[in-house]
């Protein structure tokens, strides 16, 4: 077995590859929430049509897609690994729970994380591949006057069945015609039950992230006094409850529009 | 005190065990955990029964013989002490008290609530020493350390080796016990001729003695009765990546002895 495969098979590089792999799923986390924090823009979705549409034509966009994609099945993959040597390691069980000091979240990283992957399965058929893959989206098409910075939206038809988007000016105005997701992401936050388990998916985020960010650091063996402070500071109330409301209130505050339809 | 245990019981480590429950009737208070078993077991002697087997030797908290999961903590409910320093006070009246061995494939069970830990004894062999030339003893004060870190050192090196860290993790990982033995060497001069080929072989033989992995859930830290803490896990981790990934130190470069 060559040294690097050896590595990377121990228990600290099954370790290792989970701390990694997380940690890149984090930084993913920042950057998704960005964006999708221009469905809050009050403009019919044309800012957020405009970045999905973006985000599925620049290639090097593409190429971080692929690792993400990655990055989630060999996460998966090795804590369940890990989570049957784990159960190995321990035949017979104890009797009585172990009451030992420790969080729940840390505990139930396996049930949190499965909730996770089942999570991203449904969203990512639900809107990644809709918009791929799926020609059942219809298109809008922003007409904005350059002079006085005027938007109306319509809807388009296109011509031919493998229309993507277009981006034109006529006469100082930029008609820009891409698929409407916006229109997706009204209809799905309208049901209850879907935003329900957004919310609790949402909740899941936190807890996995509570224990996961900090631990991924103690994988690493980053751990050092001056800077545990900040990592775990970023951990609690970054990952752990920042980012899961922004993306809960997205679902929430649809469902609520939704009402007043 | 009156009170009644609940004790695994098992043959040897081909047999199934079983709990079997035993009154303990007329304890002191003042009685250590294991000089409660000493009565139980001195009466079930009496009917010509099996005395409970339970491994001990110092009986003041230093050997790391004694072990015991006691109402699901490994060496009883009170922080930083070993069972054989748990007093009977801690307990209620009449109360009822699961007693089980260290459960983990590493450690088999070899008689009632005894089991075989020399799986820590093979991974102390693979590198949990430094060599020294034999000959006159250099003068203390030779080499000189800061204060900090021999006490961080130091308190390493306090485990004892007792297993209560395997038992209470939710993984069975033993990296709590290993990572003490890495870093009280890793962090002293004395130390450093070995450091990266001491972490690999010290880890590759934990693997192999079957432990779990760790998930940093810190149940560990928390039942270690000498307070080992998480720390010394990610210094662990910090040499062996260090180790394995930037240096050129190979995993058996040095064999003990020869």
């Amino acid at each position: 077995m060559s040294e690097f495969k050896q590595t990377f098979n121990s228990s600290l590089g099954k370790k290792l590859i989970m701390a990694l792999t997380g940690l890149f799923l984090c930084t993913f986390l920042i950057v998704h929430l960005g964006g999708n924090l221009l469905l809050f823009k009050d403009d019919q979705g044309f800012a957020f049509n405009s970045y999905a549409n973006f985000l599925t034509h620049f290639p090097p966009i593409e190429v971080i897609a692929y690792i993400l994609y990655i990055s989630i099945i060999v996460h998966a993959v090795y804590a369940l690994v890990l989570t049957i040597k784990n159960r190995r390691a321990r035949p017979v069980g104890y009797a009585v729970q172990p009451k030992s000091d420790a969080s729940w979240s840390s505990k139930n990283m396996g049930l949190l994380g499965s909730i996770l992957l089942l999570f991203i399965v449904i969203h990512m058929s639900d809107f990644w591949f809709v918009y791929k893959y799926d020609h059942v989206l219809k298109f809008k098409e922003y007409r904005t006057d350059l002079a006085t910075n005027v938007t109306t939206v319509g809807e388009y038809v296109p011509q031919v069945a493998e229309f993507e988007r277009s981006i034109s000016t006529e006469n100082n105005v930029e008609i820009v015609r891409v698929k409407d997701i916006h229109a997706r992401v009204q209809e799905s936050f309208s049901k209850l039950w879907y935003v329900a388990f957004y919310v609790i998916a949402m909740g899941a985020v936190a807890f996995h992230l509570l224990h996961g960010f900090q631990s991924a650091f103690r994988t690493l063996g980053w751990v050092h006094r001056k800077y545990q402070p900040i990592v775990y500071f970023f951990g609690t109330w970054f990952f752990g409850v920042i980012i899961p409301l922004g993306f809960a209130a997205m679902p929430v505050v649809y469902f609520i529009q939704s009402l007043s339809k | 005190m009156n009170l009644t245990l609940k004790v695994w019981r098992q043959k040897n480590s081909q047999t199934a065990g079983k709990f079997v429950t035993y009154k303990a009737e007329g304890i002191s208070e003042d009685m250590s955990f294991l000089e409660m078993l000493d009565v139980v077991n001195e009466s079930l002697t009496k009917k010509n029964d099996e005395p409970i087997y339970f491994d001990h030797d110092c009986r003041e908290g230093i050997c790391g013989s004694c072990s015991l999961y006691i109402n699901g903590h490994p060496h009883g409910p009170k922080k930083a002490i070993t069972t054989c320093q748990l007093h009977m006070r801690t307990f209620k009246d009449g109360e009822t008290i699961t007693i089980e061995p260290w459960r983990s494939a590493a450690f088999p069970v070899i008689k009632d609530l005894g089991t075989d830990r020399s799986a820590f004894d093979r991974i102390q062999q693979a590198g949990g020493f430094i060599s020294v030339n034999t000959g006159g003893a250099q003068d203390a004060n030779a080499i000189l350390i800061p204060k900090v870190v021999a006490d961080e050192a130091f308190n390493s090196a306090t485990c004892i080796g007792c297993g209560a860290c395997v038992a209470a993790c939710k993984n069975a990982s033993a990296m709590l016990f290993v990572s003490a033995k890495i870093t009280q060497l890793g962090l002293l001069p004395q130390g450093q001729p070995e450091r990266y080929s001491r972490v690999q072989a010290m880890v590759a033989q934990m693997d192999e003695e079957g432990f779990g992995n760790c998930t940093n859930t810190g149940a560990c830290e928390a039942e270690c009765p000498k307070e080992i803490t998480l720390t010394n896990i990610a210094r662990m981790n910090n040499d062996f990546f260090s180790a394995k990934l930037f240096r050129e130190e190979g995993v058996h470069d040095h064999v003990g002895g020869e």
